[in-house]
């Protein structure tokens, strides 16, 4: 068996992280929603932004 | 699981995992969310699906002399230039591009994000999808990005008041079609000038990423019409780590930036109604999927010392600082900037590409030999 191979077993399989990274992502629903405002679903936007008359409201990485 | 379930149950399982996704935000957030959360799902299944990626075509032009990923990037965002910049010309008041300042800030750490970047081996883009495709180095990085972006939101007011110049737009500068030409002109140069460095059986872009940049770009413009803004990544990672940092008891909505208007809802609300989130939950579990449905995953990378794994990790916190700093990563600012006429796009990737650069010359350095030379070879696409 190659170095390679056998440094490789000493890791969790790609499944098991991956798994993990879903996982992760199920914590950080669990945090927001005990954080965060319950969301109203008779106010969610219209189904599209274009033609739906409305400004853009959602937050971006190039505002400052 | 893959030695218990026969690959047909796998894939049925995988195809209602993305169900559940899909109906769950359409449940809780209503169907815009559930729009954009098929649009992240696409993202992650063609990036790591189809192997789109930004950080590993960067690198290997640098190291390799091979263009292809890096012509295919430029041709993603020429087709999303092409229908972006008359979509936003014909209805300014409902769509808007991803335009930034150019300032003293956003151009030192665009070096400095590019250069984080080719350590961790991905930009913020590629942490997700490796991440979501079982990467476990990307995952560390991951959570260094998330704290680094919300670090990075802390400073970000201190940062911009540094100096910069007002927000300039193609269109602004040049008008709407002739904005589009010179996008379309800059693009063409740059690809001129990868081809012509690029080793002759590296020029040619290969029909697997032809097909990946056309379906890159349909989905930032589906994101662009349905959100009404462009694609980005950062902005979810730091309002993630802002939601876990108020977890732990900062008072988060204190700080000048999440006090602001437009930042302070965006923390009171859930992330389920927040655009980057959506497309980034998206994008981890597509990478997933995709990683999945394959019969047998890709070899995990290599162990490393543990001090490489506290470099990653420390190279994910600055990648994240850096990213929020410099307005963006390469989805934020170079693909959507570019594509929708920010002239801060075209810079950041100037900065970016030069600390790509430097990056790769640190990288050994960091790295220990061994690691290096095992362990990030099979880490995944480097996107």
């Amino acid at each position: 068996m190659s170095d390679s191979n056998k440094s490789q077993e000493k890791l969790p399989g790609r499944p098991l992280v991956g798994t993990f990274a879903l996982g992760f992502i199920l914590l950080l629903l669990i945090v927001d929603n005990a954080e965060s405002t319950p969301i109203n679903p008779f106010n969610a936007p219209p189904l599209v932004a274009l033609g739906s008359g409305e400004a853009p409201s959602g937050a971006h990485c190039t505002q400052p | 699981m893959s030695a218990v379930l026969p690959i047909s149950a796998r894939r049925a399982g995988l195809v209602l995992l993305g169900m559940v996704l899909v109906v769950g935000s359409f449940a809780t957030a209503g169907p815009r969310a559930a729009l954009l959360m098929l649009v992240g799902l696409g993202l992650g299944l063609v990036l790591e699906g189809l192997r789109f990626g930004f950080a590993g075509p960067w690198r290997v032009m640098v190291t390799e002399r091979d263009g292809r990923g890096l012509l295919a990037q430029f041709l993603a965002i020429g087709l999303t230039a092409l229908v972006a910049f008359p979509l936003l010309a014909t209805f300014p008041e409902e769509l808007t591009g991803a335009h930034a300042p150019v300032g003293v800030a956003m151009i030192a750490f665009a070096f400095v994000f590019g250069a984080m970047m080719q350590i961790v081996m991905g930009c913020g883009s590629g942490t997700l999808v490796n991440a979501g495709s079982g990467n476990l180095l990307a995952l560390v990085a991951l959570f260094g990005f998330i704290a680094g972006s919300f670090f990075g939101t802390l400073h970000l007011p201190w940062w911009t008041g540094l100096g910069s110049l007002p927000v300039y737009t193609l269109q602004g500068l040049f008008g709407n079609g002739a904005g589009l030409g010179v996008t379309l002109f800059g693009l063409a140069g740059l690809s001129t000038l990868v081809y012509s460095r690029s080793a002759p059986e590296k020029r040619r872009i290969p029909r697997r990423l032809w097909l990946a940049a056309v379906l890159i770009a349909a989905l930032a413009l589906l994101n662009l019409v349905i959100a009404g803004q462009s694609w980005g990544v950062v902005y979810g990672l730091g309002l993630w780590g802002a939601k876990f940092a108020q977890a732990a008891g900062m008072d988060v909505a204190a700080s000048t930036f999440w006090s602001s208007s437009g930042h302070a809802v965006r923390l009171q609300q859930s992330v389920l109604t927040d655009v980057t989130s959506l497309t980034n939950i998206g994008l981890l579990a597509g990478a997933f999927l995709a990683m999945r449905w394959k019969p047998s995953p890709d070899p995990q990378v290599a162990a490393l010392s543990a001090t490489s794994w506290g470099l990653v990790l420390l190279a994910g916190v600055i990648m994240g600082y850096s990213a929020r700093v410099a307005l963006g990563c390469n989805v934020g600012a170079f693909f959507s900037g570019v594509s929708t006429g920010s002239l801060h796009g075209w810079v950041w990737f100037v900065a970016a590409f030069a600390g790509s650069y430097a990056g790769l010359q640190l990288r050994p350095r960091l790295m220990r030999a061994a690691a290096v030379s095992r362990g990030m070879a099979t880490g995944g696409q480097g996107s």
